[in-house]
């Protein structure tokens, strides 16, 4: 027999309650690097919708998890994303790329951004608006995968092919964020379920 | 619209499964109901980048980039591997970051209170780009092992939590590497949620000899394995391989 001589990934362990320090160490409680990576999604020139994004990220006791982090990747306001295979021109400071953690008190999370286009999806399928997160945190053995549509999306998102994947009719809902306004500004609610009930669909991408 | 060239799925068989009661904290911070796969798109194949103008030259040195008055107090050590991804071939230009308690054992942590001194010398995290080879190195000291609240008597075998991103979304990875020899580490409840000793091994950094600096620092070897990927489309091979 032939041997198939693929190295194997390397296994996935929990950040742990301390991710802060590597990855937020300002949340820490210190000041080391002369600038922590992700706090400016979008940057001053993205074309587009500005929003706010929050949240609580809930476990299967219903109480917020407080000691999240959370990772964001988007295309910009034309569908595209910064990096070469991502489809066109970005504007210049786009990255697409945010790192937010939760409130150590009241386990809210947010971050302001831009509102992503339609996506180029698998076989010409056109993707609603979304923005991919990756979410770690203490007990979490490996990083879940998930997505927040828009809730003004309604025609996009009955057309989404990811949505559509999802036999459960029921379970959608769980991606989409509601829209409201404060002060004048939007703000899209999205809270994740990591257990129980009305449980935030989570991706194996 | 081509078909873009996927990434391999996740081999599960590898990685602990999300519930694992022997890690209390897991227990209500699984998901219950089964994952949906994806096909890939852009969103999954895509992922941040970053450059040298975002690090600070002594990002990856945990020795001196927190210093005041003198160097931390421990093990001097070097941690160096490559990121390689599952075809064997390097990772270059890629963000990898660590964190660490220091050698007492206690995290520069506003939330840990454990009993050991802080070192006000010693922040506890450092990051680094892969050279062109996929190449990385820290120069840090050896964690300690610290209690905590799992079981009552559990202890965590020294370890440092790595961070790496890849160049898509799909194949960020957070882990710990382990050190060689280390007694704790198979009596530790989050290395147990590893499903064979293979996975535990594959986490186990390894005294490397040849990279000590004699006199100065101890040095092991931390290999990082992503994801591959099937090749790109050709105009003659659609469906790529």
């Amino acid at each position: 027999m032939q041997k198939l001589d693929y190295l194997k990934e390397t296994p996935s362990q929990t950040a742990g309650p301390y991710v802060h320090i590597g990855l937020a160490p300002g949340a820490a409680g210190f000041d080391i690097y002369d600038h922590e990576l992700g706090w400016d999604i979008a940057g001053p020139n993205a074309r587009g919708e500005r929003i706010r994004i929050e949240g609580l990220v809930i476990d299967g006791t219903g109480s917020p998890i407080k000691d999240v982090l959370l990772e964001a990747w988007q295309a910009n306001s034309e569908g595209n994303f910064a990096h070469p295979e991502g489809g066109g021109p970005v504007e210049d400071g786009f990255c697409g790329w945010g790192r937010v953690i939760t409130d150590f008190g009241t386990g809210e999370w947010a971050f302001e951004t831009i509102k992503p286009g339609p996506v180029p999806g698998r076989n010409g399928k056109i993707q609603a608006p979304h923005i991919s997160l990756w979410i770690v945190a203490r007990g979490i053995n490996v990083g879940l995968n998930t997505r927040a549509y828009f809730d003004d999306e309604t025609e996009a998102n009955a057309a989404d092919p990811v949505l559509n994947t999802i036999e459960w009719e029921n379970r959608r809902p769980t991606l989409i964020a509601k829209r409201s306004e404060r002060d004048g500004k939007p703000v899209y609610r999205f809270d994740i379920r990591i257990q129980g009930d009305g449980e935030t669909v989570f991706f194996d991408i | 619209m081509s078909k873009p060239a996927e990434y391999y799925q996740r081999d599960r068989s590898r990685h602990p499964v999300a519930y694992t009661p022997g890690y209390k904290t897991s227990v209500a911070r699984s998901p219950r109901l089964a994952l949906i796969s994806l096909e890939q798109s852009s969103s999954e194949i895509t992922g941040p980048a970053f450059g040298h103008n975002d690090l600070g030259p002594l990002d990856h040195d945990l020795i001196k980039n927190y210093a005041k008055d003198g160097d931390p107090i421990g093990e001097r050590i070097i941690v160096h591997g490559r990121v390689l991804d599952e075809n064997a071939r390097p990772v270059p230009n890629t963000l990898v970051e660590i964190w660490q308690a220091n050698a007492g054992g206690r995290y520069r942590h506003k939330k840990d209170t454990y009993l050991a001194p802080i070192d006000p010398n010693f922040g506890g995290c450092g990051r680094t780009l892969t050279d062109e080879n996929g190449y990385y190195f820290f120069r840090t000291v050896k964690p300690g092992a610290y209690p905590w609240r799992n079981l009552v008597n559990n202890w965590r075998p020294a370890h440092i939590h790595v961070s790496v991103f890849g160049h898509s979304f799909s194949q960020r990875l957070i882990t710990q590497l382990y050190f060689e020899g280390d007694p704790l580490i198979p009596i530790c409840p989050i290395v147990q949620t590893l499903p064979d000793a293979d996975a535990v091994d594959q986490l186990t950094a390894k005294l490397d000899l040849n990279a000590t600096i004699p006199l100065d620092s101890i040095a092991y070897k931390f290999d990082i394995v992503l994801r591959g990927r099937r090749s790109t489309l050709f105009e003659n091979r659609l469906e790529g391989n």
